[in-house]
């Protein structure tokens, strides 16, 4: 196989874009007795496989390549200052380098999906989006009331806003679009870009999901574990983590009234979370002074580390750098889920100021973060991922493109209900026993098809004869010759019967009272 | 300390012209590129709701003739050419491209029984129950076509006149189905018997018979050019080869078989339309089992036909509908039915794999869509590369509870839901007969279960 991968430098490369065992697949299909389903199945895996040697194929078309730092002689990448990098890099790249002094912090910034765009939103009450690369101001806002987190949604022209009670969505251009009066005191919002739904988790500790593209509110979890203000999406399959002030991380999914999974990940409250881009793992950070790394397929603790003063945020990039905002410093880590390491990758003190929500950016080496005195943008060469796929996220996009890939992403938006750990279950036969499935069935259609509540209405019989209608339509205070006829009538009748009665008390009122059993009062 | 950060610039990554294409730079990288499973699954969704929604198969009715259509044949070499026979007598050759009449004539006095086309210029045979066979040829009418600048000639008159045949044959009784041999100047024609004819004689130069009453049609094979089908009204299907002069097979069915088609690729392979419902597909050289059973009528199957490519098979059924399958599946992928539309009593596939024809009691020919929701004409590259990837997505989830459900739905007719339904209950019911006098029966005398595909068969003769 080495030979093989000398000759073949791809062959190296295809496990990365291989989708399942092919082997495995093979396996259980020689097992098979239809030689045409066989050969159906084979031919199927080649093409998985031609179409996977091709993915591979296609990297050397790939144009750039990561940033790296590398320490010469006695060097340490974690003494490098931002001052000194400077000197090193190209001008647009030190453009990257700024603090901008606001007065309305501790601020929570949030970037675009393709990293070009830049949202901050300050403790009291200021809100600003701009492209932050080219400079462009979109909006400034001054809410005057306290602003606790800020999100885009599905791209740079709506955002939401989590205010003071409610949660607000503003187009590019500030103008108030929408009040989400259902969300309240909400602290922490998060958007899942190819669901099209805005989580948000408050004061109250319910998890709400909104869907932004109909504007129906998905559903809404109690999480009972009081107060949150933690709350990460693993990008790989859009369940929401919560971090809890008893030290447990709880996972959602919109579908499912109880957390899907629960790990007590920590002695105090949970201060910080962050998934890696793969999805595999997770970083917690806790009022205990601990940072966990985790291992998400077996929700295990994979590596522990300190932080000198309890982590206010954490950030991993897409190549795997993780970000630890502690007191007024940054930290950033190189491969620490899997290798336990030493010393960070590159330190970032902000003097005097207490940091607040640490970012990396898409698609570029940067890392932002909002402090008590405004937001900061720091280069950590390697941090992001050098070649961008422009039909999924494209930092150069034109308007038109951004249009268009609107409208698709709309067409393609993945129904709430899909959501579910294992994102590979789409599609796969489900292999639970019929009496399971049946039952699975019958309570779906129950589900959709709910029974009406008949409720069994008191029907007084012989309530409604003509002459009593006549007695109750006729004008109450109007004594006519009629009138006087039908009472009497209606006395004698209720006489009759009540003698009738009494000579022949067996006899049944109604032709159901001989069922009763009991004599009926006439 | 060597440092590299990212910095990409503007030109790089833009079009530089506003006629330029826009860059778009690619990475595959799948984490990239998250929910694949899902996103594929919407637009799978998403293709199949349209194709649905654009299912739209009827293209037009010729009208023209007066009783119903009873007989109809393509040309194998020209695409826009078709030929039809009414009950009436009448037959009319139609432009597909313009759909409507180029030539018509009351060409027998009685009901048109066969049509029958040759690879030879523009002629066509016709038989009928009046006991004659004729050749016609449309473009000798010269009073009747004006000749334009391309080679072939363009025929404009619709009147039905009488037209004198090209050459007339008469035979000892009615006939009930005419086929023509590919290349020679042969054609069989069915009625109490089968007679092999030569062009050039007025007599019919060979007589097939195996002690049948009436044979109901023939068909030549028309790749292995010697092979004749023949169905019985005894139930029977009598392959023939020509350089024996003798049968090859007869094979006995529960039910009478209405009419073949030869699979024009694979040249062993025949299926036949049955009175019970169904249509068997048999492979010639082991006739003791049916290889195929293609299911979904609800009525007496009247016509069949295969797609040019063999992958494809259409029916016309007295149950007044037209069915597509896929050759190598059991179930139909579609029915076509409109208000209008009688019993169908002949079907083609043309010859581009396109287009499917049905002709019907009520006396009109329909043209069809042989895929309902394709959008006809040319189409560019990227909406023909969309279409591919939609397929093969639709493909890929096709087991899915929901695709599948949108995909299999259609609006039939009433009395066909509920003849379908009865069917399937007759059908069940039958089968848990059967389960239990099984399941009550010793083993020692259980018989052996017979498979579904054996049991249309009644017996075989060499």
């Amino acid at each position: 196989m080495t030979e093989k991968m000398k000759k073949d430098p791809v062959l190296a490369v295809v496990p990365k874009y291989a989708r399942g065992d092919s082997r495995e697949a093979l396996d259980s299909v020689n097992k098979l007795k239809d030689r045409k389903l066989k050969g159906t199945i084979k031919r199927r895996e080649k093409h998985f496989k031609d179409a996977a040697y091709k993915a591979a194929s296609a990297e050397i078309l790939l144009t750039e390549e990561a940033g790296f730092l590398e320490p010469e002689g006695v060097e340490k990448t974690y003494q490098l200052s931002q001052a000194s990098l400077k000197k090193d890099v190209d001008i647009s790249t030190a453009h990257k380098m700024f603090t901008l002094d606001l007065k309305f912090g501790p601020y929570a910034i949030d970037y675009t999906r393709n990293g070009r765009h830049l949202l901050i939103g300050g403790r009291k009450g200021h809100v600003a989006a701009f492209d932050w690369q080219a400079g462009n101001l979109a909006c400034e806002l001054q809410l005057k009331e306290t602003v606790r987190d800020v999100k885009w949604l599905h791209n740079e022209t709506l955002f939401a806003v989590a205010q003071k009670k409610y949660v607000y969505i503003y187009d590019k251009t500030g103008l108030e679009i929408h009040c989400l009066r259902n969300h309240i005191e909400v602290n922490k919002l998060d958007f899942l870009p190819y669901h099209f739904l805005l989580a948000t988790v408050g004061n109250t500790g319910y998890l709400k999901y909104q869907d932004t593209s109909t504007g129906q509110l998905v559903s809404e979890h109690r999480s009972r574990l009081g107060k949150c203000d933690v709350m990460t999406q693993n990008p790989s399959n859009a369940i929401m983590h919560l971090g809890h002030g008893n030290g447990t991380v709880t996972l959602w999914s919109p579908n499912m009234s109880t957390p899907l999974v629960k790990m007590q990940c920590h002695r105090g409250p949970i201060t910080a979370m962050a998934i890696g881009h793969s999805g595999t793992y997770m970083a917690t950070a806790g009022l205990d002074g601990h940072l966990k790394l985790w291992d998400l397929r077996n929700y295990k603790p994979m590596q522990e580390y300190f932080t000198p003063t309890p982590a206010s945020s954490l950030s991993v990039s897409q190549r795997g750098l993780l970000a630890v905002g502690f007191g007024p410093h940054v930290s950033v880590w190189r491969d620490p889920f899997k290798t336990k390491q030493v010393s960070p990758y590159m330190n970032h003190l902000q003097p005097g100021s207490a940091v607040q929500d640490v970012q990396f950016v898409p698609f570029e080496d940067v890392l932002g973060f909002g402090h008590r005195s405004g937001i900061s943008s720091i280069v950590v060469p390697g941090s992001g991922e050098p070649n961008y796929d422009a039909l999924e996220a494209n930092p150069f996009q034109t308007k038109k493109q951004r249009q268009e890939m609107e409208v698709h992403s709309l067409l393609e938006k993945i129904q709430p209900d899909m959501i579910t750990l294992d994102v590979a279950m789409v599609g796969k036969m489900d292999k639970a026993p019929i009496q399971i499935l049946n039952k699975e069935k019958k309570e779906a259609w129950a589900a959709a098809n709910p029974e009406k509540a008949t409720e069994l209405k008191f029907k007084a019989r012989g309530k409604n004869s003509s002459s009593r209608r006549h007695l109750r339509k006729s004008a109450k205070n109007i004594v006519d010759q009629k009138k006087v006829d039908l009472l009497e009538r209606i006395e004698n009748d209720k006489k009759e019967r009540a003698k009738r009665r009494l000579n022949n008390p067996e006899e049944p009122v109604t032709a159901l009272d001989r069922f009763t059993g009991k004599k009926r009062k006439l | 300390m060597k440092v590299k950060v990212l910095s990409r610039s503007a030109e790089e990554h833009t079009r530089q012209r506003s006629n330029d294409i826009h860059k778009l730079q690619r990475n595959l990288d799948p984490t990239l590129h998250p929910f694949e499973k899902a996103r594929e699954y919407t637009r799978a969704l998403n293709a199949v709701k349209v194709e649905r929604m654009f299912a739209k198969p009827f293209v037009g009715a010729l009208s023209g003739h007066v009783d119903g259509v009873y007989c109809m044949t393509k040309h194998p070499r020209q695409l826009d050419w078709l030929v039809s026979g009414g009950g009436d007598g009448d037959l009319r050759l139609w432009s597909l491209s313009e759909q409507k009449t180029l030539w018509a004539t009351v060409g027998h006095k009685a009901m048109v029984t066969g049509v029958s086309s040759f690879l030879e210029g523009s002629r066509f045979l016709s038989c009928s129950n009046d006991r004659t066979v004729k050749i016609w040829d449309p473009t000798a009418d010269s009073d009747d076509y004006t000749t334009t600048s391309s080679s072939s000639s363009t025929l404009t008159a619709t009147s039905t006149s009488i037209k004198t045949p090209v050459a007339t044959y008469t035979g000892k009784g009615a006939f009930s189905g005419i086929s023509h041999h590919r290349s020679d100047n042969v054609f069989a024609t069915s009625g109490s018997e089968i007679d092999i004819w030569n062009h050039d004689r007025a007599e019919p130069v060979q007589t097939l018979n195996w002690g049948v009453d009436t044979i109901n049609t023939v068909k030549f094979n028309q790749t292995e050019t010697n092979i004749i089908a023949s169905t019985g009204s005894d139930r029977t299907i009598i392959l023939y080869d020509l350089r024996t002069s003798q049968p090859v097979t007869k094979l006995i069915l529960a039910m009478r078989t209405n009419a073949i088609a030869w699979n024009p690729m694979e040249a062993f392979n025949f299926v036949a339309a049955n009175e019970d419902h169904n249509v068997y597909g048999f492979d010639m050289r082991k006739m003791d089992k049916a290889q195929n059973i293609l299911k979904d009528h609800v009525s007496a199957v009247m016509s069949v036909d295969y797609s040019p490519t063999g992958e494809e098979i259409v029916t016309g059924g007295y149950d007044r509908t037209v069915r597509l399958f896929n050759a190598r599946q059991g179930h139909s992928r579609d029915i076509y039915h409109t208000n209008r539309m009688q019993r169908v009593f002949s079907v083609l596939y043309t010859m581009d794999n396109k287009y499917v024809l049905s002709g019907s009691d009520d006396g009109n020919v329909r043209l069809w869509k042989a895929r309902a929701s394709e959008k006809m004409g040319v189409r560019d590259y990227r909406e023909r590369a969309h279409l591919e990837y939609s397929e093969k997505l639709k493909d890929k989830f096709a087991a899915v509870p929901e695709i599948r459900r949108i995909s299999h739905h259609r609006n039939v007719p009433k009395a066909i839901k509920t003849a379908t339904k009865k069917k399937s209950i007759m059908i069940n019911a039958r089968k848990v007969k059967e389960e239990n006098v099984r399941k009550h029966t010793k083993s020692e005398n259980l018989a052996e279960r017979i498979p579904e595909r054996k049991k249309p068969v009644v017996g075989i003769k060499k």
